[in-house]
């Protein structure tokens, strides 16, 4: 069977507008999600879940969100560490007043908070653009993570100052504190993470991703046909943060366990998930994924190779990996300034027309 | 009451028959009195004219005349510091353009203003986007309303595309299109917002022949098939000529001639215009 659309023809424009138009790749998108939530838990342990499942799904989440924001609607934003405290601190507030309540719905409402946050730390855009509006946001970062460190009721007055998750399940299983098990840690990350892509790919598919996009390629232009600049950005702003503040609140209740906004959630992760969208491709939903794996295999795999394999002491990977890292990136950019998501495209293309090039 | 009835374009009294057979009804844009300034230039002085229910209307001018001024004031891009914009017989309040774009108007730009990291396809979908109603959630969950309000949407779409013929690239980033097919293409996203009013800025600048024939035939086409009003800026003479029912010509912010091609053609001004015969 090859890869192509050939004998594979659309009848109807519901068919010409699936969200993989081939076969092939419709085949593989079902088998990963069978294998995702069917056959990995069963074999998923503690090392796989805290060094690549977790980050990778809990990452991914968050570059959805900002992919929305920056590659989709063209606002650039370096705030996305500081939305995540949002998330977290949200949760953590939420988890504590409210043990009965269904940590499901602390992660949604601590998303929901994010997103009027984000609104209002995204209303700069209406007058800023580009490397200005990325001041403005960088502002909010800062300001964010000054916020919960100072502000004492945020972390419930903690001698420490740190905020820790307590136990709370899903259906009888408990996904966050100490106890979780790998599993559950993997599947409660999973499912947030596939909702959130739904979300995210139904969204830019339709009329709010066109005016999204409207907005980045000619604000202009966009205006003149009928969008309203302000609910464009400010609905970018309140989708993307929604996310961001989901994956933040995940990200402490269930993968960290405990957390302080400074060291969690600082500027570096703003800029580690912008790299996520940036290497893996913006305005593209696949890109958000290839990008968060990248980003977290990457490490990974250097210390498995350099550590493991090479039988370097494990201070010297860890100095050498920034670098390499670093390096990579670079390259990386230099060769496909479009991300992984083009690559991946551009070898799909390739792969069309194989074996009859031309 | 007798003002409400003047005002209706059906009843109105002065509506007339072309030669070719259509119909012009009464006024559906009446600009009265429009100046424009930007710091010291004066971009238009003092202009008025209408544009009549079902005409063929152009602004003509040498460069620098100020007829894409006159269409950013029509679109509410510009806003006049004096004169008044009346559509459908109400006096236009400030309006930002989109909100412009809700009352039935839409437009090409000289400049062409694509999205060019939007397909073809996506592209004109956009022009539908006053009919599409469905709320955020609904668009996040797909299923139902948001898919059906699509996929409907995307039908009309896809007339305008067999209409312009443009079928072939409907898939195709726009940013990898020749200049002649951007065109159409963004005359297709306009066509798709079903207007009651279309403004083209220069629709077959930069054009050949051959496509300037086929732009001809596509304005005619929509004029004629859909009853759209049309204002048009145009540099091609004969195009003007042939295409419009009547003329507005500019030059230097001022209002010059107005009248039928042929009575704009014979106007001594116009002809010293275009000349170029000293201003004083
Ligand atoms: N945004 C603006 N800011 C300042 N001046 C402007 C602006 N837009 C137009 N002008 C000036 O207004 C005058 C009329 O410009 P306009 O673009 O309306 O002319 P035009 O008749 O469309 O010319 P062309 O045939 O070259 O397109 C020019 O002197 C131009 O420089
Ligand atoms: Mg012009």
């Amino acid at each position: 069977m090859f890869y192509r659309e050939a004998g594979d023809f659309k009848t109807s424009y519901r068919e010409d507008n699936q969200t993989f138009p081939i076969r092939l790749d419709r085949a593989g998108y079902w088998i990963a999600l069978i294998v995702a939530f069917l056959v990995i838990p069963f074999f998923v342990n503690d090392y796989w879940v805290n060094a690549v499942f977790a980050p990778f799904f809990i990452y991914a989440i968050a570059a959805l969100g900002l992919n929305i924001l920056t590659g989709y609607a063209g606002q650039v934003s370096l705030g996305t560490g500081g939305f995540m405290a949002v998330g977290a601190y949200s949760v953590y507030k939420l988890m504590v007043a409210f043990p009965d309540v269904s940590i499901v719905f602390h992660v949604l409402i601590a998303g929901g908070i994010t997103a009027v946050v984000g609104v209002a730390f995204g209303l700069p855009s209406m007058r800023i653009k580009g490397f200005y509006l990325a001041v403005a946001t960088l502002a909010a970062q800062f300001f964010l993570v000054w916020l919960f460190n100072k502000v004492a009721w945020f972390y419930n007055y903690s001698a420490s100052g740190q905020i820790n998750a307590p136990e709370r399940t899903v259906l009888g299983v408990i996904v966050t504190g100490p106890n979780t098990e790998a599993w559950a840690k993997y599947l409660i990350s999973l499912v947030f993470l596939v909702a959130a892509a739904w979300f995210a790919r139904n969204l830019t598919r339709g009329m709010t991703g066109r005016k999204w996009m409207g907005i980045r390629d000619m604000d202009i232009a966009a205006e003149i046909i009928g969008v309203n600049p302000l609910m464009a950005k400010m609905s970018a702003f309140a989708v993307s943060s929604f996310l961001v503040g989901v994956s933040g609140a995940l990200f402490f209740a269930v993968y960290l366990g405990a957390a302080e906004a400074g060291e969690s959630f600082g500027i570096t992760k703003s800029f580690l998930i912008l790299f996520m969208v940036i290497i893996g491709g913006l305005g593209s939903i696949f890109g958000s994924f290839a990008g968060a794996a990248f980003m977290v295999l990457m490490p990974v795999l250097l210390k498995n190779v350099l550590v493991g394999v090479l039988g370097w002491p494990t201070a010297l990977a860890a100095e050498l990996e920034f670098i390499i890292v670093g390096a990579l990136i670079v390259i990386f950019l230099i060769l496909e300034p479009h991300g992984l998501a083009q690559l991946w495209r551009l070898t799909k293309e390739k792969l069309r027309l194989w074996p009859f090039p031309h | 009451m007798m003002d409400a009835m003047n005002m209706s374009t059906d009843t109105n009294p002065d509506s007339y028959v072309t030669d070719d057979g259509r119909t012009i009804g009464g006024v559906v844009m009446d600009l009265k009195n429009i100046t424009l300034r930007f710091g010291g230039v004066v971009a238009i002085k003092d202009i008025s004219f209408d544009i009549r229910e079902g005409e063929i209307r152009a602004i003509i001018g040498p460069n620098g005349a100020g007829k894409s001024s006159m269409l950013n004031v029509i679109s509410g891009f510009y806003k006049p510091q004096e004169g008044e914009v009346w559509f459908r017989g109400k006096k236009r309040p400030p309006m930002r353009p989109y909100q412009v774009a809700q009352q039935g108007l839409a437009r090409t730009f000289q400049n062409i203003a694509l999205f060019d990291g939007m397909s073809v396809l996506d592209n004109i979908m956009t022009g539908r986007l006053n009919y599409m109603k469905t709320n955020m959630l609904q668009q996040a969950i797909w299923w139902g309303k948001a898919e059906k309000e699509e996929l409907e949407n995307r039908e009309k779409v896809e007339k305008v595309i067999d209409f312009l013929e443009i079928q072939h690239i409907r898939k195709t980033p726009v940013g990898r299109l020749p200049y002649g097919l951007k065109k159409r293409v963004e005359l297709a996203r306009a066509l798709a917002a079903e207007p009651s009013l279309l403004l083209l800025d220069e629709p077959m600048a930069g054009m050949n022949v051959e496509e300037k024939e086929d732009m001809s035939r596509f304005i005619l086409d929509v004029n004629d098939e859909f009853g759209t009003t049309i204002a048009l800026i145009e540099h091609d003479m004969g195009v003007v000529m042939d295409l419009s029912d009547r003329v507005v010509v500019m030059d230097y912010g001022k209002k010059i001639g107005d009248g039928t091609p042929d009575e704009v053609r014979n106007n001594q001004d116009v002809i010293d215009a275009y000349l170029g015969v000293a201003h004083d």
